[in-house]
């Protein structure tokens, strides 16, 4: 069995968002970027169905600008046997991501697509549901827990008010949420046969999809600064500032 | 409360804009897998390491200590564990012979990585440090065999290592030392005597330890030129690697100390334990001495750890701590107070922190590269970069461990009352730092070895050589305008450190004294004259791409080199004026008049 994972590289969970002086998007010069923290989970999760041997390869697969190619390494480093590139350097919103994804996977053939279940820059959650529409494949999103059987994986899923799991046959698409697993640190001979192992890259002009933008940002602002609390006196005055002031009951 | 972060974007700076990393280890044999990415891939995965595992153990080493039970010592909870995923990681590797299972990767990468590693938790990261002593000995001079059976188990972390030099009586005066090595008909050596002081020297972490001894053989030469290295193993070790019996060295119990709690600090007794020599008979201190510059380096670390693990800490306490208003009216009106960053004071104590922080992994990085130079160089190259560090070495070691102690205490200051009060960590990062000034040799040995050994020892020449290159590096940037007015200060105390040199080598000759006398004061005005070299090669690449760069990274890096030069370096004012006081004030009162008591 072949496992497809996707990584994106994100400005760095650590690091404080600037907005750029335009407005245009977050400043990304300069600063930490690295593994959004949802693909790691899927990377170990797909290294762990692989070292419990259910699968005998282990593919990663980022799209974006050349600089990716570091977090493909910090995939391969972690375990991952090879890494795609899709190069691009102008902004990949999901549905193109999905669309070169596909063009990935029709060439790859991989019997499972893990990815997480959103990326923290732009947490648009929409990745991975687009990419199992267009596979025409079945999709288990926000998975806690991913036990692989023969052509068949049970999903156990975070939904709204506790969990849901669901079988899924193979091949599919599954999204990684944050209680899936904790990710390893990858051991200092594993970053060094990183650099060796094979890293494709593929230019996006070749993959002949159209990655026009279908969203405009209009304008990007620093989340409003919070206002101090007040105190209130009785949960009459409470329920009274709560209906008409704040208008939330 | 906050948590220590890598310092990871000073540490690029540091190794690609200023020292130009990538190039040096370009150039080396065995730097090609030494890419900058690489670099960055390793600091990262060890940064992570280093805030998530180890820092969290920091303040537990501290408060649980190392236990003695019936000869048996256990480290704090969850170093062992850590030290079992340190191992995983292969990371003791790192540097190592890959004949011998390491990953051969520069000896500086390994002082860089272990930064992090030790500034997370210095105790913790002790005992892998000593592994490293064990290494470099066997590596230097151990024969085929041992080599085979300890270095591979120690590259793998799979066993520890310790340096037992210091007895009871003597620790500076090695001469004096007594421990007994008697030959065996077999080749081996029955070694007795007791060894203090030891670190590391037992626990519960791996399942062998192997001592590095300094003994005497029976028929040796009185002093320095009797004494001989052997490889004590704690457990004997079978003809397949094994562990065998235990050997007759054991723990006679732990210093309670200072700090560095979650250190063992041990007392060890050899009773007859065997022993193999490594290196020529007698040659023991000589063969210490080929990796003393990277000993000392590796201690010249703790000034920068405690100093930068400070600044963090108390920088984070003081945006944070409201307290009284900003002489120039509130900065933070909306609140009861203003946070203590905005009064002139705080700033003075977090300033210092930070430029003692910055400027010592330049120091650091800066010995650790020349150390690469002198495995690797060109026969010429080599030559050079041991001049350069045998003068560089007590400089790095005494002066950044006395201001990264000074450094630690400006920290806990921050905090005013609760930087006294246990749980901040401020006291236990002033407690562990202190120790730094006294191992692996006291700033006042540092001090003569610098004054005495290496700069009148060579006639001046040394010295000679690192001021006229550093002062053309100097002078080339007179016409840079973002540090053209540091560089005449900077050549003056350069030129005034030469003057000085030959005042204290002429008064030496009627008087021996002298250069002790002055030798301390004269080490710490180098400090500061080296650092403010480094610093003004800072300021000048920071210069060139302050305009590009919106982070601000490189804006802050010139008000650091200002701050330095304008609040730190006059320190060299009063040096001079105690340095040209002489003996004389040292030696005005007989011993006996000391104290009416
Ligand atoms: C926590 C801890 C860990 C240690 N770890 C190890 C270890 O792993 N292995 C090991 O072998 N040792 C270790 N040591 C020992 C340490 O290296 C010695 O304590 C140190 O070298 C000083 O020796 P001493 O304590 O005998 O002091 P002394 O040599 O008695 O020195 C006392 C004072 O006299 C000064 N002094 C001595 N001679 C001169 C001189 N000629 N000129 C000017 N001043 C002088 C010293 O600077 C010092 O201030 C450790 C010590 C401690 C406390």
């Amino acid at each position: 069995m072949k496992i497809l994972v996707a990584v994106k590289r994100v400005l760095d969970y650590n690091v404080k968002a600037r907005v750029k002086a335009d407005k245009s998007g977050v400043d990304l010069s300069n600063v930490k970027m690295s593994m959004n923290p949802f693909d790691e989970i899927a990377v170990e999760e797909a290294l762990r169905i692989s070292e419990a041997g259910k699968a005998d390869e282990v593919v990663a697969v980022s799209l974006g600008v050349s600089q990716a190619q570091e977090t493909l390494r910090t995939a391969m480093a972690m375990g991952a046997d090879r890494g795609i590139l899709v190069e691009s350097d102008a902004e990949l919103q999901p549905l193109a991501v999905a669309k070169l994804l596909k063009h990935v996977i029709e060439k790859e053939q991989p019997d499972l697509v893990l990815l997480g279940k959103q990326a923290i820059d732009d947490d648009s959650n929409q990745t991975g549901q687009m990419l199992a529409a267009l596979m025409d494949w079945p999709q288990a999103t926000f998975a806690s827990k991913v036990e692989v059987g023969e052509g068949k994986a049970q999903v156990t899923r975070e939904i709204d008010g506790g969990l849901e799991t669901i079988e899924v046959t193979l091949p599919a698409v599954i999204t990684t949420d944050l209680r899936l697993n904790e990710p390893r640190y990858a051991k200092l001979p594993n970053i060094m046969k990183a650099k060796k192992k094979p890293l494709d890259v593929i230019p996006v002009a070749d993959t002949g999809v159209d990655v026009t933008p279908r969203l405009e940002v209009l304008e990007v602002n620093e989340p409003q600064a919070r206002s101090a609390g007040i105190k209130v006196s009785s949960v009459d005055e409470l329920v009274d500032k709560l209906k008409n002031e704040a208008k939330v009951i | 409360m906050t948590h220590y972060k890598a310092p990871l974007r000073d540490m690029e700076f540091v190794l690609n804009d200023l020292l130009d990393f990538p190039s040096h280890y370009a150039a080396m044999p065995n730097g090609a897998d030494a890419t900058p990415e690489t670099v960055t891939a390793i600091l990262e995965e060890a940064g992570k390491f280093a805030e998530n595992v180890l820092a969290p153990l920091n303040a537990v080493g501290d408060s649980e200590g190392c236990q003695w039970n019936d000869g048996k010592v256990t480290t704090p909870s969850g170093f062992k564990e850590a030290y079992a995923q340190y191992v995983d990681g292969g990371w003791p590797a790192l540097s190592h012979d890959p004949a011998y299972g390491g990953q051969g990767l520069p000896h500086s990468l390994s002082t860089v990585m272990s930064e992090l590693i030790n500034t997370a938790n210095w105790a913790w990261g002790m005992y892998p440090g000593l592994s490293h002593g064990a290494m470099n000995t066997l590596s230097e001079h151990g024969t085929e065999e041992q080599k085979q059976t300890y270095l591979t188990k120690l590259i793998s972390g799979q066993w520890t290592g310790t340096m037992c030099l210091t007895e009871p009586h003597c620790g500076t005066d090695l001469g004096m030392l007594r421990t007994k090595a008697e030959p065996q008909a077999d080749g081996t050596y029955r070694i007795s005597g007791t060894k203090i002081f030891i670190s590391a020297g037992d626990h519960d972490m791996a399942e062998n330890i192997v001592h590095i001894v300094l003994a005497r053989l029976p028929d040796a030469p009185a002093g320095t030129k009797g004494i001989s290295l052997f490889i004590v193993p704690k457990f004997r070790v079978r003809a397949d690697g094994s562990c065998g019996e235990a050997n007759h060295v054991s723990c006679g119990s732990l210093e309670h100390k200072m700090g560095i709690h979650g250190n063992a600090t041990c007392v060890l007794n050899f009773d007859g334990a065997e022993g193999f020599l490594i290196g020529p008979e007698n040659r023991g201190l000589n063969c210490m001495f080929t990796f003393m510059n990277s000993a000392r380096i590796g201690t010249a670390l703790q000034g920068l750890a405690h100093a930068e693990w400070g600044f963090q800490h108390s920088l984070a306490y003081a945006r944070e701590r409201l307290q009284m208003r900003s002489l120039s009216g509130p900065k933070n009106p909306d609140g009861p107070a203003d946070p203590i960053i905005v009064h002139a004071d705080v700033r003075r104590m977090l300033m210092t922190q930070k430029v003692f922080a910055e400027g010592h992994r330049m120091l650091l990085y800066f010995t650790a590269k020349l150390l690469d130079i002198t495995h690797h160089g060109s026969e010429e190259e080599r030559k050079r970069a041991e001049g350069r560090l045998a003068l560089l070495t007590p400089i790095a070691k005494a002066f950044m461990t006395e201001t990264g102690f000074e450094s630690a205490n400006l920290g806990l200051q921050c905090f005013g009352g609760h930087g006294y009060i246990r749980e901040w960590g401020m006291e236990q990062n002033v407690r562990d730092s202190r120790i730094s000034t006294i191992y692996e040799g006291t700033t006042g040995i540092q001090a003569l070895d610098l004054l005495g050994r290496k700069v009148l020892g060579s006639q001046g020449a040394l010295l000679k050589d690192f001021l006229e290159e550093a002062g053309a590096e100097v002078q080339a940037l007179a016409g840079n305008p973002a540090v053209a007015q540091w560089v005449p200060l900077v050549g003056k105390l350069a030129m005034e450190l030469g003057e000085m040199t030959k005042q204290i080598g002429a008064k030496a000759m009627a008087n021996p004294d002298e250069v002790g006398a002055a030798s301390v004061d004269y080490l710490m005005y180098s400090g500061y004259v080296v650092q403010a070299y480094l610093w003004l090669k800072a300021a000048a690449v920071a210069a060139e791409k302050a305009d590009a760069d919106e982070s601000g990274f490189y804006k802050a890096k010139l008000a650091s080199a200002n701050f330095y030069f304008s609040k730190i370096l006059p320190r060299t004012r009063a040096l001079k004026t105690t340095i040209e006081a002489g003996a004389e004030p040292l030696f005005a009162l007989d011993e006996s008049a000391f104290a009416y008591l």
